[in-house]
């Protein structure tokens, strides 16, 4: 079988002690939550870890907690199992459920979590390879190279966001809570994501997730549509979700469209705005659809064809903002 | 005969079950002895090399490292056929594919191996790549093995059986089409393994997950030099095989010279990477064919045309080439009939008998085609197949025997329960039904190399506490193996198969038999227990007659007793007649074995295609297309399929429910797809097979039409059903949404594309435009036998007398 690399472990009681050790540890430390993306990553020595710091005794960065009506809070390290599942999520934060139960397999959620969810490495079927075989092919700029291999005239790396979260959740605008050494900061989830394989997080190396805040946002209805080639275990080529918020006359008050699969970030379609003040329409829908398909610009480093994926855009947000209305 | 049996035919548990399902079994990873050493194996990045230079010093004085070897230790070479021995452990002077096998470690543990490779020091000198059959026929450059003919041509055939011309002057109608097959791997979930334990400096054990331990067991010691009585070979049962364990193996050889060297025990175990470079899988076939037919649909006349593209090794392909041209004319009455088929090396790990070894690609092709034509001739699909229909007891123009033959029932049966008639251009659009048939072989009627031994042999001992063991060299890969030599050793004794010990596929303890590849261990080794199982109770019948007063053929053996038919309540317990036995005779003890009868016709070639007995499917697919995204679901599956007789009715149903998934993954997402030289996905993750959710309901119809040949008249069921599902299901895409993909898999961006290939008044078709440019060699012509062998059965021209035994 595939070998680990050899590195330490250590399992802090509380998030001082993890956040101590990442910044006694500096460059080789990073954090291990559920491990889902981060042990095969390794076995593959895509990115070497001098030492692994667990998240997993900290029990204060697990659960979801709060209302509809005052808005959620939903801790790193909650399993994505718990929040497919979750009663209130289903209910008010239908794109969340949505997005964390098409997560994988089964198994996977139970042991995955919504940060390690949130912040799982960009992929790239040029990356996401053995060292043999990434050595037959040449090394890319993202591990030991310095070109990259979907693009050579590329001055950064391709790779792909391949979260179904993160545009759920950004949809939904949630924020994200960020804790370091310093201090705590909180920002949109959006601004957490950067275009750029390689450097696709604004985050410090020191820094931890720690949870995801979701406001109240009155009557609205959402949903995440994902397209893979099975119904289980792959992760997007293209993944959609949508918001649609409701004023009282039945007009849309606020709408959101938010890709995932086809940048090194989630995309956010800013022609959804375009529903808001009016009744929705079928030809409002198929033209921020032909917006989403224009802004969708996927390379060919996952599954799937390129001139494929780009046009299941359009037929995917048409599909998921009808299903918001 | 049938109502007297009381366990044939009956769905017990399988006899290693509980084990499985517990953990308790034992898979080859498994195994662990003392001093035991892990092997690992330097592969190849490069995909076409001259290996310029080899160090391995460095290594060798890794600590913890206990040998290093590399192509020089393992000079000699081998291959599955004597016609195609092109193989070594490791490379010789150059590699030809990426993950080709360079050099092997022994070490004191894996990780410890592993960085002995990275110190071993290669240097490649690049030579032309070709990836595909138009590159490897154009080219340029060294080829990749030399051969007597043109550059990268490993075979060329060319046959003709009747008058294929006179046929087209006679046909109303031909059509021609060309079909693409992609291809694709295993998969299995046991990645391969082999453990192997030194006895003494020039004997060794190898434990392998292998579906061949004989031929294995001979390739071993040609290359290690040790006569075959000082290797013993033991196939340990296989966690998935589906054809992809049945050559021998670098890793097999590697493990074998490493413990003879270091004097301790080496296991290696692949990595899933390193099982998709061992392969042997689905052969990539390009396919062109004309069909000639009357107006009323019969067919006057066929032409075949195939290129395999075969990888980088002979592997099987001498036989897989002949097998893309030898059972169409199974199904169909095909009057005259010429093939011509190709097999190119390519830069790629070579291909094999992946489940179905060569015929689905050709089924795929010719089923589509008669679709086409019955839509051109505006005829129902069945019916145009009924009008063609073989029939039992007859001979085929290329000279295949078909005995039982319960085609004719398994397509009524599958176009009954699903309705095809009513529903074949009449559903609602998106929706749509497809159909197809097919055949398979009950074991290759011929060894893979030539001999007039037995195929089979098993031999049965009773002994004094009642206990009965099987001894066969038939190999258990989770078809059930074990279980029906238990039940058929079981029936024939009175007894039930958990009464049964099996020793299996152990050369030092069980005899030959030839291994779990052509569907043929129900048949032939199933057939050898029967004729032990019966001299056994004949001999415990002798013994015990003299006791209960009756002739020794006037005995009963049922429910563990033995009792005259005159006298039931009067008998002996099946330990006591044993005791007796083993008082008069010794050992009680007897042998049985099965060869097939002589078969195939006057040619060159006519070795592939003869079985001594044929399974027959048929299938209907009722599909749901969603046309704005091309996306495919299958919704049911009706498939009937004529086993003769089912030994095991739970474990048939198994094996058609298996096929059904291989045949569906095949047709609509697997592929071994190529990224410049280096396979694209070789992972779990990246190679896309359907899981559970992909997975229709099944419906199974066992057809049992009793071969006259075969044990208690059964015949295969463990590769047949995967063969009519591909065309089935792109037939049904065209009565969905009338477009044709005339190559699988069928993805949805090739469903969009033909989709809009029709709104655009082009036609609607997704396919290959042309063969490569080839000469074919001229076809030799062969007479065709007459139709009837003279079998009583088919002189009245009926069908034979088949008993449907449908929806279980």
């Amino acid at each position: 079988m595939l070998r680990l690399p050899k590195f330490d472990y250590v399992a802090p009681p509380d998030l001082a002690g993890v956040l101590g050790v990442l910044s006694d540890r500096g460059e080789g430390a990073r954090v291990i939550a559920g491990g889902t993306d981060l042990v095969p990553n390794l076995k593959r020595r895509q990115f070497e870890a001098a030492v692994l710091v667990s998240l997993h005794r900290v029990d204060s960065l697990r659960g979801v907690h709060g209302t509809h009506g005052s808005g959620l809070v939903i801790g790193a390290l909650t399993p994505l199992d718990v929040i497919a599942n979750h009663p209130h999520v289903q209910e008010h934060f239908r794109a969340l459920s949505e997005a964390a139960g098409l997560v994988a397999t089964p198994a996977i959620r139970t042991r995955a979590t919504l940060a390690g969810n949130l912040l799982a490495d960009t992929r790239c079927n040029y990356y996401d390879q053995t060292e043999p075989w990434r050595e037959s092919l040449g090394w890319c700029m993202k591990a030991q190279g310095t070109i990259c291999r979907v693009a050579p005239s590329s001055p950064r790396c391709l790779a792909v966001s391949s979260c179904d979260t993160a545009p759920a959740l950004i949809a939904l605008d949630a924020r994200a809570r960020l804790a370091s050494p310093t201090g705590v900061r909180e920002i949109a989830l959006r601004e957490l994501y950067r275009d750029d394989g390689i450097h696709y997080l604004d985050m410090a190396r020191d820094e931890v997730l720690t949870e995801i805040a979701l406001p109240p946002l009155g009557p609205t209805r959402s949903t995440y549509l994902k397209l893979r080639r099975r119904g289980s275990f792959d992760f997007p080529v293209l993944g959609v979700a949508a918001r649609v918020s409701r004023a009282a006359d039945g007009a849309v008050a606020d709408a959101r469209v938010v890709l995932t699969g086809i940048a090194s970030r989630p995309v956010e379609i800013p022609e959804a705005a375009k529903l808001v003040g009016a009744l929705p329409s079928d030809d409002a829908i198929a033209e921020v659809a032909r917006a989403a398909e224009q802004r969708a610009k996927p390379l060919d480093n996952t599954d799937l064809t390129i001139v494929y994926r780009k046009r299941m855009a359009r037929v995917y947000v048409a599909r998921a903002l009808r299903r918001c209305l | 005969m049938s109502q007297d049996l009381s366990v044939v035919g009956r769905p017990g548990p399988r006899v290693e079950g509980i084990a499985k399902v517990t953990g308790q079994f034992t898979f080859v990873d498994d195994l662990a002895v003392p001093g035991m050493l892990t092997a690992k194996i330097l592969r190849s990045t490069a995909a076409h090399a001259r290996i310029r230079s080899l160090d391995t010093s460095r290594a060798l004085t890794h600590p913890g490292v206990k040998a290093v070897i590399t192509g020089k230790d393992l000079p000699t070479c081998y291959g599955i056929m004597p016609t195609g021995e092109d193989e070594h452990a490791l490379a010789q002077e150059k590699a030809r594919y990426v993950g080709d096998a360079v050099a092997a470690v022994a070490a004191v543990d894996e990780e410890t191996a592993d960085e002995a490779l990275k110190l071993i020091g290669i240097e490649y000198e690049p030579l032309p790549i070709h990836m595909d059959v138009a590159s490897a026929l154009l080219g340029p450059g060294e080829p990749i093995h030399e051969t007597r003919r043109a550059a990268n041509v490993h075979k060329a055939v060319a046959l003709e059986f009747g008058d294929v011309d006179a046929g087209f002057a006679a046909a109303d109608y031909t059509r021609e089409d060309l079909f693409f097959y992609e291809g694709s791997t295993h998969l299995p979930l046991e990645e391969h393994g082999a453990l192997a334990v030194p006895e003494g400096p020039d004997r060794v054990t190898l434990h392998s997950s292998t579906q061949n331990p004989h031929y294995v067991h001979r390739a071993v010691a040609k290359v290690l030099g040790l006569p075959e009585g000082h290797v013993r070979l033991v196939a340990v049962p296989v966690g998935g095989g589906f054809g992809g364990k049945c050559d021998p193996f670098p890793h097999e050889i590697v493990a074998c010279k490493l413990a003879l060297i270091t004097g301790r025990p080496v296991k290696i175990t692949l990595t899933r990477e390193e099982v998709f470079y061992a392969h042997r899988g689905r052969h990539p076939v390009l396919m062109w064919l004309r069909g000639g037919y009357r107006r009323d649909g019969s067919m006057t006349a066929l032409h075949f045309k195939t290129m395999l593209d075969g990888g980088a090794h002979a592997s099987y392909g001498p036989a897989a080439i002949y097998y893309t041209g030898a059972l169409q004319t199974v199904t169909y009455r095909i009057p005259a009939y010429r093939f011509q088929g190709l097999r190119v090396f390519t830069n790629k790990p070579p291909c094999g008998p992946k489940r179905g070894h060569a015929t689905p690609q050709p089924r795929f092709a010719l089923e589509v085609h008669l679709d086409k034509v019955a839509h051109d001739l505006n005829m129902d699909p069945a019916k145009l197949r009924l009008q063609n229909l073989s029939r039992p007891f007859t001979m085929t123009v290329n000279h295949l025997r078909i005995t039982s033959n319960g085609l004719r029932e398994c397509l009524e049966t599958v176009l009954r329960a699903s309705n095809y008639a009513a529903k074949r251009g009449r559903l609602p659009y998106g929706r749509g039904v497809g159909l197809a048939v097919s055949s398979y072989m009950s074991g290759a009627g011929l060894p893979i190399y030539w001999n007039d031994m037995d195929h089979s042999q098993v031999f049965v001992k009773a002994d004094r506490g009642g206990g009965v063991t099987v001894y066969t060299g038939a190999t258990e890969i989770g078809q059930g193996a074990h279980t029906v030599h238990a039940a058929i050793v079981a029936e024939v004794l009175g007894l039930q198969t958990g009464d049964i010990t099996l020793v299996t596929a152990d050369t030092a303890a069980a005899p030959v038999d030839l291994g779990s590849y052509s569907s043929r261990v129900t048949f032939m080794s199933g057939n050898a227990a029967l004729a032990a199982a019966r001299r056994l109770r004949a001999m415990i019948a002798e013994a015990s007659a003299e006791r209960l007063e009756a002739a020794p053929e006037e005995l009963e053996f049922r429910e563990g007793r033995v009792y005259a038919r005159s006298r039931p309540d009067h008998g002996l317990t099946f330990r006591e007649a044993c005791g007796l036995a083993e008082a008069r005779h010794g050992n009680v003890l007897a042998s049985g074995s099965y060869r097939p009868p002589q078969l195939g016709g006057p040619y060159k070639g006519s070795g592939v295609g003869p079985s001594p007995a044929y399974s027959f499917s048929a299938a209907v697919i009722e599909l749901r297309v969603d046309s704005e995204t091309g996306q495919i679901h299958v919704e049911r599956v009706w498939l009937a399929h004529d086993i003769g007789k089912a030994i095991n009715p739970v474990l048939a149903r198994g094996q058609v429910e298996g096929s059904v998934y291989m045949g569906l993954g095949e047709a609509l997402m697997e592929e071994s797809a190529y990224r410049k030289q280096l396979l694209k996905a070789p992972s779990m993750l990246d190679y896309k097979s359907p899981t559970m959710m992909e997975m229709p309901d099944v419906e199974t119809f066992l057809i049992e039409s009793t071969d006259p040949e075969g044990p208690f008249g059964a015949k295969e069921v463990g590769q047949g059903p995967l063969l009519p599902i591909a065309p089935a299901l792109a037939n049904a895409v065209y009565d969905a949404v009338g477009v044709r993909v005339d190559e699988v898999p069928i993805t949805p961006a090739k469903l969009v594309k033909a989709l809009q290939s029709l709104a655009a008044g082009k036609g609607g078709r997704v396919g290959p435009e042309r063969l490569p440019g080839f000469s074919y060699p001229e076809p030799t012509r062969v007479e065709p036998p007459p139709e009837s062998y003279g079998h009583p059965a088919a002189a009245d021209g009926t069908d034979g007398g088949v008993a449907a035994h449908a929806g279980q």
